[in-house]
């Protein structure tokens, strides 16, 4: 049977955090309502869609899933049950933030079958936290955590943030010790990103700018800055015997998350509620963005209309057909996104040509430049190519007119 | 229907800018009902984009109407309208030669400015009969009183009775009207003499080939003359002749002596139908053609290359049209290592570069990168040969050159007594060689020095208006040249020289430039994989030296979930912005680069 993975997106949040452009914000208990409902039949009707699928895993992201009522929960849970072939062993995420989670609710979670925790910590530094405009302390996230281990769950994921404003090698170093004595599973160590329409940009914008330019910097550390607290992070977590196997996520020995994996080594994933991304035979689409227009959407699902050839879905907004080249475009910069790198057997496989009749050049550059290596017939950054990836990955985008055949 | 020669008056109007020249004619034509309100575009005599969001005419044009006076007669006026920047000094004096009499606006807070000297001047010497115009009257901090004296007292005219009005609101500019009648001359000539006519202006126009602006001097020109061009020899057969609607071409039966109007001869290329040029029969031809043709050649040149290499033969077509309009604008193939295939192109002055360049941005859709500009120097080699150099890269070698000129201006500066200091600081760090200073009056001062022209091409305006918070102005012609200790300045980005930013420095404020240059390149410059060193040199001799440090971290950690097609757009986008370089050896200079360092003094 053809696998798959879920993601499911539950847009609510207690407060909106200042650097956050997710699609997420605060909406009242009625909305909250109406949207597990109509999440419910999006999954109803793509379950009808997809028959004949294992599920193997599903990410429940946001926003703050865990903000979401137990009973709510699981309703959305109980959906997926019932329209989806989740296999036994299927790991199932959901992301919650300190100060909304219960014992109970951590106990309806297990309950239902859901076997991983991805905690949204950040900084150990309540000044920091404060300054994220996070609602939490770091008491408050030790709670949180002790009583995720307590009510049984052995794996879990804790966010932290690399190159905050005012951030110095001493202050993230505590938070990854902090972190690191509380031996989590799974740690993500994402970089700050100053986004257009959020209240950092308002804050940073221009120190974005000469960051980027490596200039000096007012309060975001300046490019050298940036640098050093993304290696301390990267050998730090690695002493203390967390590996990295892709550019922000580090795991200890077989706790990789296999769900962020599927994304990186291009596996089908159907995206379920509001703005969800999908990858599904060859398309990219993604759904509607505007809350009301989505339930609006769901509730005018009718269950009868399958489609015998093609997945369809009315909720989806933008569908991008993906052609040779994009394809091959993805597995390049997604795949070396991993330390493992890209298979030239998986290229061949997939393509039906090798990896240097498309990419020999810029191989051989990337090479030339030591950023890339080919070992044991493996394509991966180096060291030094992880810390340019945006540059190296670049290159793997080809020209219109490169011939594929 | 003929028209009495004593009821035609072709006028022109002169004021320093922003006096209310345009306004004025804008009045004029509104008045004499040629237009309704309707159909009247502000500012109808300048009528490219261009000229009306810069409030600046940049071709002269011309529009004839007609005034009933007060004595109860009808009255043609031809209303020629003359450029106002220096770079079109030419243009301007042979749209003077084509009238008979010239409207001088002078601004009734600001009074006489250089530019109000030098056009007054101008009218003065083609024997022109001015009447001034006091405008903006109705400003809190006009003084009509005081300028008028000034009038009087600096330029010599008659002014007490000169009208005072608002161009803006139309207030007594019927007096204008009456006065254009009673104090500005008839124009003269024999309809029945040999054809003289001088070319003023002519423009391309697809369907009609060029359209040639001309002042019937003497004779009379109709459909189906033979004529020719004395000064270029073109000659060709007359398919229409006409006068001038407001934006519109009204064909008519015969130009004939004292008249301004167009006429077409399906001429392909207005090289042949140069401004100042006699126009003459070809079977009876006049005895000598009308005085002060000149060719004009250009100041000023610079390099302009296509950002996309692709599109070098749309470059090349569109400079050929605009060159169709404009013969003043000149330009040769050239190719730089750095840049590839271009053009050197010759103009003006700065303003005439920066409005060819805006047209072939705006209405070719061409994305250019220009090179700094630069004057004509004259190499005087040791072999007793001279040549003129329009680009730096062709400079002979040292020991080939016996000595350089540059080309220098007599500029003439108006300003308040108070920023009197400031100026002339600005003219010596410009390397101005101080002629003279006369008061106008207690508070203000004429400045004139000798400067390198040089000097004043990049931003010497600006620095004029900032250090005189905008109370002086600025007028200059060319003097010719003068011997100079000029260096050339190259630029090694990464131990290669990069040609295109390569400029001739006179020697003494190289290192400063050098300088400049080099800080300017850096903050430009992106980080590469390697360090970059950036210098200038002087031959062999290094003079300054900065470093672009190589990249070391260049990640984007943050995780967009499944939203792989954000992911990719900014992937796109750090491509996308690579192909706006230029590849110099392995060093990839972003586009930006070549135009900033022309731009060294703004911080």
């Amino acid at each position: 049977m053809k696998e798959i993975s879920l993601y499911v997106h539950i847009p609510f949040c207690v407060k909106k955090c200042d650097y956050c452009d997710f699609l997420s914000g605060v909406y009242d208990e009625q909305m909250q309502r109406e949207y597990t409902n109509s999440l419910c039949r999006e999954i109803a009707y793509m379950g009808q869609q997809l028959e004949a699928v294992a599920v193997s895993s599903i990410y429940i992201g946001g926003g703050t899933p865990s903000w979401l009522n137990i009973a709510e929960t699981e309703k959305m849970m109980q959906a997926l049950h019932a329209s989806f072939a989740i296999r036994p062993d299927a790991e199932i995420t959901i992301e919650c933030n300190p100060g909304t989670v219960t014992w109970d609710k951590f106990a309806s979670y297990r309950k239902m079958g859901i076997n991983r925790l991805s905690i949204g910590l950040q900084s150990a530094n309540d000044d920091e936290l404060a300054l994220l405009g996070r609602v939490h302390t770091y008491e408050r996230f030790l709670h949180t955590y002790d009583m995720a281990r307590k009510s049984g769950f052995y794996n879990i994921n804790v966010d932290v943030m690399t190159g905050l404003p005012g951030q110095t090698l001493d202050k993230l170093m505590h938070t990854l010790t902090q972190v690191i004595a509380l031996r989590p599973e799974h740690i993500s160590a994402y970089a700050l990103m100053v986004e257009e329409g959020t209240p950092f940009y308002e804050r940073y914008k221009f120190d974005a700018v000469l960051q980027h330019a490596g200039k000096q910097t007012e309060f975001l550390p300046n490019e050298d800055e940036e640098y050093r607290l993304y290696k301390m992070t990267q050998q730090v977590l690695q002493e203390h015997g967390y590996h990295q196997y892709e550019i922000s996520n580090y795991a200890r020995e077989d706790y990789e998350c296999f769900h962020n994996t599927v994304y990186w080594t291009r596996r089908p994933y159907l995206g379920l509620g509001l703005g969800a991304a999908s990858l599904i035979e060859e398309k990219r689409t993604s759904n509607v963005r505007d809350i009301y227009v989505y339930c609006q959407r769901c509730n005018g699902l009718s269950q009868a209309e399958r489609d015998e050839h093609d997945i369809v879905s009315p909720l989806w907004d933008e569908v991008t057909e993906l052609s040779r080249k994009d394809a091959m475009e993805e597995f390049m910069f997604l795949g070396l996104r991993m330390n493992r790198g890209v298979k030239r057997t998986d290229f061949t496989d997939t393509f039906g040509c090798s990896i240097e009749a498309v990419y020999g050049d810029v191989l051989k550059r990337l090479r030339e430049e030591a950023l890339l290596v080919l070992d044991g017939g493996r394509f991966y950054l180096t060291e030094r190519g992880q810390d340019l990836s945006n540059y190296a990955l670049a290159q793997f985008l080809l020209e219109d007119e490169t011939d594929l055949s | 229907m003929a028209i009495d020669q004593s009821r035609i008056r072709n006028f022109c109007i002169v004021a320093h800018i922003d006096h209310g020249k345009s306004t004025l004619a804008d009045r004029i034509i509104e008045m004499t009902g040629l237009l309704t309100e309707r159909e009247m575009q502000a500012q109808v005599l300048d009528n490219m984009d261009l000229e009306r969001e810069r409030g600046i005419t940049i071709k002269s044009q011309a529009v004839r109407t007609i005034y009933k006076a007060k004595d109860g007669q009808e009255y043609v006026f031809n209303l020629i309208d003359t450029p106002g920047h220096v770079d079109f000094n030419y243009e301007v004096s042979r749209s003077l030669a084509a009238c008979d009499g010239a409207i001088l606006v002078v601004d009734a807070a600001q009074g006489i400015e250089a530019q109000t000297l030098a056009n007054v001047y101008l009218a003065l010497d083609h024997d022109l009969d001015v009447l001034p115009v006091i405008n903006k009257i109705d400003l809190p901090s006009a003084d009509p009183q005081r300028v008028k004296d000034e009038i009087e007292d600096v330029i010599g005219l008659e002014a007490q009775d000169a009208p005072m009005i608002s161009a803006k609101t139309g207030l007594n500019v019927e007096e204008v009207l009456e006065q254009i009648v009673t104090r500005l001359p008839a124009p003269e000539g024999d309809s029945a003499a040999p054809l003289q006519a001088l070319i003023f202006d002519s423009l391309y126009d697809a369907y009609k080939g060029v359209i040639v602006f001309c002042r019937i001097k003497e004779g009379t020109m109709r459909a189906g003359d033979e004529v020719c061009m004395m000064a270029t020899g073109a000659s060709a057969e007359v398919v229409e002749v006409g006068y001038f609607g407001a934006g519109q071409f009204i064909p008519c039966e015969e130009l004939s002596a004292g008249m301004v109007g167009y006429m077409t001869a399906s001429i392909k290329n207005v090289k042949d139908t140069r401004v100042g040029d006699t126009i003459t029969h070809k079977n009876q031809p006049c005895a000598e053609p009308l005085p002060g043709y000149k060719k004009v050649n250009p100041m000023v040149y610079c390099g302009l290359y296509p950002a996309d290499g692709a599109k070098y033969p749309d470059l090349r077509d569109a400079l050929e049209k605009l060159q169709l309009n404009d013969a003043a604008l000149q330009f040769e193939p050239e190719t730089s290592v750095a840049l590839g295939f271009g053009f050197r192109c010759g103009f003006l002055g700065l303003l005439h570069l920066e409005i060819i360049q805006e047209r072939l941005e705006r209405e070719y859709h061409l994305d250019l990168v220009t090179t700094a500009p630069g004057v004509v120097y004259r190499v005087h080699k040791t072999d007793g040969t001279m040549i003129s150099l329009t680009n730096p890269s062709n400079l002979p070698e040292p020991s080939e050159i016996d000595y350089m000129e540059e080309p220098v201006v007599e500029a003439e500066i108006m300003v308040t007594s108070e920023y009197i200091g400031a100026i002339m600081d600005l003219c010596q760090e410009r390397r101005g060689t101080y002629i003279s200073m006369e008061y106008m009056e207690e508070s203000r001062a004429l400045l004139k020095y000798t400067l390198p022209l040089n000097e004043i091409i990049y931003d010497f305006f600006d620095a004029l208006k900032s250090r005189s918070r905008g109370y002086a102005s600025f007028d200059y012609e060319m003097k010719g040249y003068v011997r100079s200790d000029l260096v050339k300045l190259d630029i090694l980005i990464n131990k290669e020289e990069v040609d295109a930013l390569s400029f001739i420095v006179f020697s003494g404020t190289a290192y400063e430039r050098g300088r400049k240059m080099c800080e300017k390149l850096k903050e430009e410059i992106p980080r590469h994989l390697f360090e970059i060193p950036i210098q200038a040199a002087i031959g062999s001799k290094v003079i300054a030296r900065e470093t672009v440090k190589a990249m070391r971290k260049d990640v984007l950690a943050k995780c967009y979930g499944g939203d792989i097609t954000r992911k990719k757009k900014l992937l796109e986008k750090q491509k996308e912005g690579k192909k706006r370089m230029r590849q110099v050896g392995n060093v990839e200079i972003p586009q930006e680069a070549f135009m900033s360092v022309l731009k060294l003094d703004e911080d």
